[in-house]
């Protein structure tokens, strides 16, 4: 036992709310992300039917313009950093360890850490429906719109302070899987045997590194703009406005990536599986994923083609923009050379990985037309881009996302889901989709202006507005399949083997659900798909070394792992609590709540840096490990 | 430079024609439909648009196509099959690297050269071309004209831009508050209203007409009651509206309107409304001709009836309206939440009151 004079045992709780809330497994952190962020990404859904419903009809009388503009930045905000950034992380955390062969990622309490961040900044972002009045300046906050005199509500500081947390959240989470995959990949993995959402989960995790220390800074400045009084964005103090949106876009264009990243990770091993082929181009893929990620960087101001950068500027984004889309046109190419000449198995998965395919084209090519800076102009801030970016994120990423969830469904719980409820939801959503975001190139063509809580009874608007609305409910529906599918299965489904889909990737040699220390044996990797190497090595009755798991019962004791920690979710709550104190400074009182908050990080942080590492276990004393 | 050709291409105007068709699936009006491009700038636009559409379509029809293809020709017909395992093929990828990115260049040659033709005006103020300042304010736009005759003084005018047919209109765009987006969309794409950072843009519209426009920045609470119009008129129609607008509104000895007149400057009115012509720089727009405007706040209430005429029973009804509760037809708005007259009960407005100053502010023409 340690004898440091801070040090508190270790929590034991192998099952219960205790185990889930100690725990540092990376799997269990990926239901974890999982789960919550699911539960997140329903809540922005219902603030969009309530959208609809306000829109469903000229000069409707639903809901206030003050509520209908909360409504509208909390759905961008609650879509983007708490739906689909953490549905990507709950990937990262189940599939990238077990994909390069580790028994945890790099750093496992820090990775139960960035969990409960994400959720201590969900819950101040959410808080502000009950605090007095959510953010009301949309998911971008253009300043000059954000200042105290434009905007004197709390609104706006809970925006900063939860964008804050889950930025620490974040880069921690960036930080934690760059090292994981850096130094934790099996013997014989080399970069290039990687499987593709290892790549990507890579990609994204560079570009979080690098994007979010900007969104940090402006965040900064306009919180001591509100709060301290300063002039980074005061237009009377002769501030540039367009500072904001330089700072915003830079961090927010890599964002956009950050968030299609990761499904294009997933739908590139999703179609080889149900293809029985490899990957097409795997070397063409990841060098497009690097451009993809480095030319990010150089598109921002499409995001200001109407700000009146002038024309050079205007000129160059232009051409950087429509030179992004050649990686990305290599991708889709790609895919389809995967899917080529393979013998193609219309497994749920599979179908969201194709819809994925289908879906992003077309917010592709509408993003292409987007480039056009000139002809954008009648397009910028209508409901044209509105319908380009549903396209991208959620016929893109969100497909993608699903594709994930079924694929690994197994894998994670173990059951199996039901195909029929799942090909239903595919449908389903595939439809609903097109019905409610295609009418929207109409809107916004037809000159509807976005985040409008009203329009005149003559602008043409109406119909394809309430084609939209009705898209939207049937989406609802689709999503309640989903759960009803997702839940009854998880209960009652068949068991799974650990190779349902007879698939690639290393995380297949393994049971479903894995067992806590993933690998028995750590494997030793000879090629690109190991698994599926090594499964046609099997069949033609070559003698090989056993891979991981795979038949092959190890004694539990020999295997030491991380053991349960208190002190990640501490700290969170510290943050939690000195977040919402920061917000409400003004008041002496929270000010207390402030420092309280940051006393209990402080305690956390030090309790974590000096517990110890793994207590012998009593019954293990022989141990050789 | 001509301007006004359209799209001569048959497959352009097919797709027009269909793209239309589904776009205006109901007979109804499209006041801010893109695809009626009335102007120089607007067409530019259009034909862009169109280019890269076309562009776009060929794309999405042959890509998802070869999808559609792959996925029902390679189904699996039998669990053992066991496909040829392609890697890769060089060519093949080389292929669809080069020709993508060929095609973006072309089609970034156009839209560079209208980058740049939509930039820079035919005829430059300095150049004597016409120059209208426009400024935005949360939730309604402010236009201020050259005097016609006096080059000191300028015409302050709200929420209805009048232009000359034919000609090419500068206008100089910026803000009070927060930043607000300058679009209309008959005669061309937006261009955004920075506060501190003044933008410049030029406009022209070909034919008469009586075009709507609206803030395209999210801008606040009532950003979607921040609309305007454009009246596009022959020259010599312009040159005569801007003339009266030069004058004062006719004075009037109806003692109802005498009521109201005292009343306006009585009850804190004059403090953010101007009723002389050239006085700039007040917080509510200038009232100098209100009644003589085809809406009233900004684009909520519409003094035209179904003629296209301002109708004076119209004025004044809209007028009682807005006048009995701001808020109510445009939420935040400043008069609503700051002025006296509704802040403080005491000082509320009495019905009789509201009469009086309906009468006055319909005398204003």
């Amino acid at each position: 036992m340690s004898t440091m004079p801070f040090a508190i045992p270790r929590p034991v709780h192998p099952t219960g709310v205790w185990s889930w809330i100690t725990t540092i497994d990376h799997k269990r952190i990926g239901i974890l992300y999982g789960v919550t962020a699911f539960i997140l990404f329903l809540t922005g859904g219902m603030e969009a039917l309530l959208i609809r419903a306000q829109l469903v009809q000229a000069e409707q009388d639903l809901i206030s313009p003050e509520i209908f503009n909360q409504l509208f930045t909390m759905h961008g905000t609650t879509m983007i950093f708490l739906a689909v950034m953490p549905l990507s992380a709950a990937f990262f955390n189940f599939v990238v360890p077990l994909q390069i062969g580790a028994r945890d990622v790099a750093f496992p309490r820090l990775n139960a850490f960035s969990f409960w961040t994400f959720l201590a900044g969900a819950l101040l972002l959410k808080i502000s429906w009950i605090t007095g009045g959510a953010p009301n300046a949309g998911w971008f906050s253009y300043a000059p719109l954000t200042g105290i005199t434009a905007n004197p509500g709390h609104g706006i500081d809970l925006w900063v302070v939860s964008l804050q947390v889950l930025g620490v959240a974040s880069l921690a989470a960036a930080f934690n899987f760059i090292v994981t995959i850096v130094n934790m990949r099996a013997p014989g993995m080399s970069l290039m045997r990687m499987p593709m959402f290892t790549w990507m989960t890579l990609l994204t995790a560079i570009l979080l590194v690098l994007a979010f220390p900007v969104i940090t800074v402006a965040l900064i400045e306009l919180m001591f703009d509100r709060t301290f009084g300063m002039n980074f964005f005061n237009v009377a103090a002769g501030a540039q406005p367009i500072l904001w949106q330089h700072l915003f876009w830079v961090f927010g264009h890599p964002e956009v990536y950050i968030l299609i990243l990761p499904a294009m990770g997933i739908v590139s091993d999703v179609l080889p599986a149900f293809s029985k082929k490899p990957l097409f181009g795997y070397g063409t893929m990841v060098v497009a994923g690097v451009v993809i990620a480095f030319m990010g960087w150089m598109v921002w101001s499409h995001h200001m083609f109407t700000v009146g950068l002038g024309p050079v500027a205007n000129s160059v984004f232009t051409f950087t923009t429509m030179m992004i889309a050649v990686p990305t046109g290599i991708k889709v190419f790609n895919w389809l050379g995967t899917i080529w000449g393979g013998s193609l198995n219309f497994k749920t998965p599979m179908l969201f990985a194709l819809g994925f395919v289908g879906m992003f084209i077309m917010g592709g090519i509408s993003g292409v037309m987007h480039a056009v800076a000139a002809s954008d102009a009648q397009q910028q801030d209508t409901y044209f881009v509105v319908a380009h970016i549903h396209y991208v994120l959620f016929g893109g990423a969100l497909m993608g996302i699903f594709a994930g969830i079924y694929f690994w469904f197994p894998k994670m719980t173990g059951k199996m889901y039901n195909e029929g409820l799942g090909k239903v939801q595919f449908w389903s959503m595939l439809i609903a989709q097109n019905i409610t975001f295609f009418p929207m190139h109409f809107t916004g063509l037809d000159g509807m202006p976005r985040r409008i809580y009203t329009y005149q009874e003559n602008m043409g608007w109406e119909f394809w507005s309430l084609i939209s609305t009705i898209g939207s409910l049937m989406l609802a529906a689709s999503m309640l399949l989903f759960v009803y599918n997702f839940v009854n299965s998880w209960r009652n489904g068949e068991k799974a083997s650990g190779d349902p889909w007879d698939a690639r990737t290393l995380e297949w040699s393994i049971a479903s659900p894995p067992p806590e220390y993933n690998f028995a044996v750590i494997p030793e990797v000879t090629d690109r798909d190991e698994w599926w190497e090594e499964k046609q090595r099997r069949r033609i009755g070559v003698p090989v070394p056993v891979s991981g798991g795979s038949g092959y019962e190890p004694e539990e004791h020999s295997i030491h792992l991380p053991q349960p920690s208190y002190w990640p979710i501490v700290v969170s709550i510290g943050l939690l609590i000195a977040g919402y104190g920061v917000v409400y400074n003004g008041v002496i009182y929270n000010f207390v709540l402030a420092a309280a908050g940051v006393l209990i990080g402080m305690i956390g942080v030090y309790a974590w840096a000096l517990e110890p590492v793994n207590d012998p276990d009593p019954d293990d004393e022989h141990s050789s490990h | 430079m001509n301007f006004s050709r359209r799209p001569k291409n048959i497959v352009s105007l097919t797709l027009l024609t269909v793209f239309a068709a589904l776009m205006f699936g109901c007979n109804q009006s499209h006041p801010q439909s893109t695809f009626e491009a009335l102007g120089p700038v607007a067409q530019s636009q259009l034909n862009l648009f169109w280019i890269i559409f076309a562009a776009g379509a060929l794309v999405f029809v042959l890509v998802e196509g070869l999808m559609i293809y792959a996925i029902i020709k390679f189904r699996r017909r039998s669990d053992d099959e066991m496909p040829h395992q392609t890697h890769g093929n060089n060519t093949l990828e080389i292929t669809w690297t080069v020709i993508p990115a060929a095609l973006l260049i072309l089609v970034s040659i156009p839209t560079i050269i209208t980058i740049f033709d939509n930039t820079n005006s035919p005829r430059t103020p300095a150049e004597g071309g016409l120059v209208v300042d426009a400024i935005g304010h949360q939730w309604w736009f402010e236009f201020r004209y050259p005097h016609p005759v006096n080059p000191d003084e300028e015409i302050v005018f709200a929420n209805e831009l009048h232009i000359p047919t034919g000609e090419p209109i500068n206008i100089r765009l910026e803000s009070v508050d927060v930043i607000h987006s300058f679009w209309v969309p008959k005669i061309g794409g937006k261009v955004d209203m920075v506060p501190g950072n003044g933008n410049d843009m030029w406009l022209q519209a070909d034919t008469p007409g009586y075009l709507y426009a609206q803030c395209a920045e999210f801008c606040g609470v009532a950003h979607a009651l921040m609309r305007f119009r454009v009246i596009a008129e022959p020259r010599e129609d312009f040159d005569a509206w801007l003339l009266a607008q030069a004058e004062p509104a006719k004075e009037s000895a109806d003692p109802l309107i005498a009521a109201g007149k005292q009343i306006f400057q009585q009850s804190g009115c004059t403090g953010c409304h101007a009723t002389d012509p050239s006085s700039s720089g007040r917080i509510g727009p200038n009232l100098t001709h209100v009644a003589s405007r085809s809406t009233l706040a900004g684009g909520v209430f519409e003094n035209r009836d179904e003629f296209d005429k301002v109708n004076p029973s119209l004025v004044q009804a809209n007028l009682r309206e807005w006048l009995e509760d701001p808020l109510n037809a445009k939420p935040g708005n400043i008069m609503g939440m700051q002025a006296a007259v509704y802040t403080d009960t005491n000082k509320a407005l009495s019905e009789p009151d509201i009469s009086a100053l309906v009468a006055y502010l319909s005398s204003l023409k």
